[in-house]
């Protein structure tokens, strides 16, 4: 008892904590060696690398050094990408048994798994993500959802209701951002493929090269060629997809305003739509919350993968009376984030993904400033090159500023307060969009309450940012329709209208398959390409 | 000690902990790389901070000796200025020859007292006991905090115990085990915490060693918490100390990433921060051979304790 006695109340700027200098971390770099990459990379159709005629470059965004060079694709070869598809799909593909697609499906599971390093350190290169998030989150979650579909390729008729089998669509187009490429990437392919349909895909053009990888994989893999197809480019590759005559199934996961113009274009047209686009979510902090593990989610919910997460919780609201304590925990909390390259293993917050979302940041936080609400960043040194952002929060901020309703994509959270439990559904409600929320509370029939009363697809109870395969995934309001993961994952890829109903018609074009029911585990007479026990 | 002494006697109000989300928020600090010379700094750190542990009832004055002397001089065969360690921990009957074997250096010596392990005596037998080590000359006194009357509830006399051997042990240093591994919850834990720290705990400590789970990283951020929450309340730092299971060098890095990320470069010090164990010593010498030479270097080279 020697100190106490003489502990004074000093005032409370003395109370600082201090995260200085006294312990520093060594660069802790991962060694990228491994990482095979070729100068250059066409579209991947037909089981094959295709040259193109004009090629741009995927760079680093923490060095803005040129990884690889893309083929961008024109109409032409969106079109060929797509007849292989079809063809792929019409002479064997959607007639394949479901075991056999399984298949197909595990293996390329795990060879993910076997090359899960070389993945991990890839998407933390082209994309800017801490390899620490690529390591332990992106690449295993790809792995698991692989795995998953795997094991409902041949469950489809017990998944589904209805007495039918139910039968793929066709080819479908899918288009995925640049958050999380080869996990988004795994969540449009493995169902799909689960299903019996066939598959064009366009990476986002700052982050194409682990979907090459993954194609390099279909390749080794042996599957069948035309059943995976990927092309490169910009939003007009993908307006190609979403057009052509011969797609099926358009599954988009991106913008709000781009899926509102896909689905104009769809408008009319027989094909079938998916859109996971954007998202305000709210983190809800009671005043009975377990305080310390919510601040952890705070900062899971909007500086994981540099708030590039359309179900990132970026409208903290939290509850008057402990809002002051929340806010000097998060203070304290997020200056002990490192800010740094992706590579190495140290840093949470690695680089922002592109010079144009850099920009688009960097404009909200002035909206943010010009319009009144308190910025807060903690002091951290950001390398000269590459594009960077710290972590920042505001206070001060209402639902009328522009920060708390527009989708930032960037380590920017608002802070805005609440009195009571109605108003906190109310305001984590007033929004445009509605994908995913997050609730903190030690009180568990608090959980289930607010939880039924919010307006999201996704909604997490002291957690945030949590993902299973086995859970699906998806949003109300402007954060689009149609559910990723678990069961719920295979509806959007499958017809399931009982065939009892259906009058007798001869095969169409449009790719409903010919089979009959009970012949879905039937090896057939058809010279379809089996996978090898494994 | 009765009731009556402290009539409006209420536990403290503490935030709950969500044991899933506690459990991931160490684990992700474990996750924390340190290499090269972050890696030599930490281990000599280490070193300072450790309490060098005989706990056993075959302890004799000659085992003592041996462990003071380890402590003194932790690698004799090497050429390098290794530092010694924060302070040897013994039974209170060791406390004597303990005080010899390292007077005039920085060594403390520090004694479990209040009928370690179990704590299960009269209140008056276990004040005694602290007055006798402190007599004897000890600079710090572990003390076990009364789980029989945590358990049941009765936090008025957890907390009235705490303050008469804080009172009890004078100018030396109070560390209070809480014995994490018999209060089971996280909740349990951070209350634990905040009652002795309010009652005068110079430091909180995890573990007697003597019962399983020992310290645990979730059970030691809780408890690290406690302390950050405490200081930023009135502006006094207390200190911590996790024992028991620390074995290796890899772990015990992991404890004080901890310290560094929650309570700041204020309790990377030996005043603040302290590891029980009895084993860690060597591996971590070995670790800081090997960042030297490159290679490990024969078990045969470390001094046993």
């Amino acid at each position: 008892m020697s100190e106490i006695e003489a502990a004074p109340d000093t005032a409370d700027t003395a109370r600082e904590l201090l995260f200085g200098d006294r312990w520093e971390y060594a660069p802790a770099p991962q060694s990228a060696d491994h990482v095979r990459l070729a100068d250059r990379y066409g579209a991947f159709i037909g089981g094959e690398f295709h040259e193109a005629d004009d090629y741009f470059p995927s760079i680093s965004p923490a060095t803005e050094e040129t990884l690889a060079e893309v083929g961008r694709a024109t109409e032409a070869t969106v079109d060929r990408a797509v007849n292989a598809a079809r063809r792929a799909y019409d002479s064997h593909w959607r007639d394949l048994p479901g075991s056999e697609r399984a298949k197909y499906i595990f293996r390329i599971g795990r060879m993910i798994k076997e090359k899960s390093r070389e993945f991990a350190v890839l998407e933390s290169m082209d994309g800017g993500k801490p390899i620490r998030e690529s390591r332990d989150m992106d690449i295993p979650l790809v792995a698991a959802h692989f795995f998953h579909y795997a094991g409902w390729a041949d469950k489809l008729e017990y998944a589904l209701p209805g007495p039918g089998r139910p039968r793929p669509l066709g080819v479908c187009g899918q288009i995925i951002p640049w958050n999380f490429p080869l996990l988004m990437a795994a969540w449009k392919i493995a169902p799909a493929l689960a299903t019996g349909n066939t598959v064009v895909l366009k990476p986002a053009e700052t982050t194409p090269l682990t979907a090459i990888k993954l194609a390099e994989i279909m390749q080794e893999a042996g599957l069948p060629p035309g059943v995976v197809n990927i092309v490169h480019g910009a939003g007009d590759v993908g307006a190609a997809i979403v057009e052509h005559d011969d797609v099926d199934k358009v599954a988009f996961t991106g913008s709000t305003s781009v899926g509102k113009q896909i689905q104009k274009q769809l408008a009319g047209s027989k094909k079938r739509l998916t859109l996971e686009l954007g998202g305000k979510g709210a983190n809800i902090i009671f005043e009975d919350a377990p305080i310390d593990q919510a601040v952890e989610g705070i900062v899971d919910g909007i500086y994981f993968n540099q708030g590039h997460v359309c179900c990132a919780g970026s409208r903290l609201l939290v509850q008057e009376s402990v809002a002051d304590e929340v806010i000097q925990k998060l203070r304290h909390r997020i200056s002990t984030l490192r800010v740094g390259h992706p590579l190495d293993k140290n840093t949470d917050i690695g680089a922002i993904n592109s010079k144009q979302q850099l920009e688009k940041i960097r404009r909200l936080v002035d909206v943010g400033e010009k319009e009144g609400a308190e910025k807060y960043q903690p002091e951290c040194d950001l390398p000269d090159r590459g594009f960077w952002f710290p972590p920042t929060f505001f206070t001060d901020v209402t639902q009328s500023h522009r920060i708390a309703q527009e989708e930032i994509f960037g380590p920017v959270l608002s802070v805005t307060t609440f009195r009571t439990p109605d108003e906190a559904v109310e305001r984590a409600n007033n929004t445009e969009y509605g994908l995913a929320s997050g609730i903190w509370s030690d009180k568990g029939s608090k959980l289930f309450s607010i939880s039924k009363a919010l307006k999201n697809g996704v909604i997490w109870g002291n957690t945030f940012n949590k993902f299973d395969p086995a859970s699906p995934f998806g949003g109300y309001k402007e954060s689009g329709f149609g559910r990723e993961g678990g069961v719920h994952g295979l509806l959007p890829y499958l017809n399931v209208q009982s065939q009892s109903w259906q009058p007798k018609t001869t095969p169409s074009t449009n790719g409903s398959p010919s089979t009959k029911p009970g012949n879905s585990t039937s090896t057939g007479p058809s010279p379809e390409p089996k996978a090898d026990d494994t | 000690m009765s009731s009556t002494d402290e009539p409006d006697y209420r536990p403290p109000q503490v935030p709950t902990v969500d044991e899933v989300a506690a459990n991931e928020r160490a684990d992700r600090l474990a996750t924390r790389s340190i290499k090269t010379e972050a890696k030599v700094q930490g281990l000599r750190m280490l070193i300072t901070m450790l309490d060098l542990t005989t706990l056993e009832g075959a302890d004799t004055p000659g085992k003592v000796r041996s462990l003071c002397q380890k402590a003194l001089t932790p690698a004799p065969h090497s050429d390098q200025d290794y530092p010694s360690v924060g302070a040897v921990c013994v039974y209170p009957p060791m406390v004597e020859i303990a005080r010899e074997q390292v007077a005039g250096t920085d060594v403390n010596v520090a004694s479990v007292a209040s009928y370690f392990p179990s704590g299960q005596a009269a209140l008056e037998e276990r004040v005694e006991e602290v007055k006798r080590v402190r007599d004897a000359g000890a600079d710090e006194i572990d003390v076990v905090m009364n789980r029989n009357a945590f358990l049941s509830g009765r936090y008025e006399r957890v907390h009235e115990e705490i303050r008469e051997l804080a009172v009890a042990s004078g100018d030396a240093h109070l560390k209070v085990i809480l014995e994490t591994g018999e209060l089971e919850t996280y909740d349990a834990v951070r209350l634990a915490s905040q009652i002795a720290i309010d009652a005068g705990a110079d430091f909180i400590k995890t573990s007697t060693g003597k019962i399983k789970p020992a310290a645990t990283m979730p059970v030691t951020l809780v408890m690290l918490e406690t302390i950050r929450d405490h200081y930023l309340d009135t502006g006094q730092k207390v200190g911590m100390k996790p024992a028991g299971g620390i074995r290796d060098a890899k772990t015990a890095l992991r404890y004080l990433v901890m310290v560094k990320e929650v309570l700041g470069d204020d309790w990377l010090t030996a005043d603040r921060f302290r590891i029980g164990a009895s084993s860690l010593l060597n591996d971590l010498l070995l670790q800081l051979e090997k960042e030297r030479q490159g290679r490990y270097h024969s078990k045969r080279y470390l001094s046993l304790g």
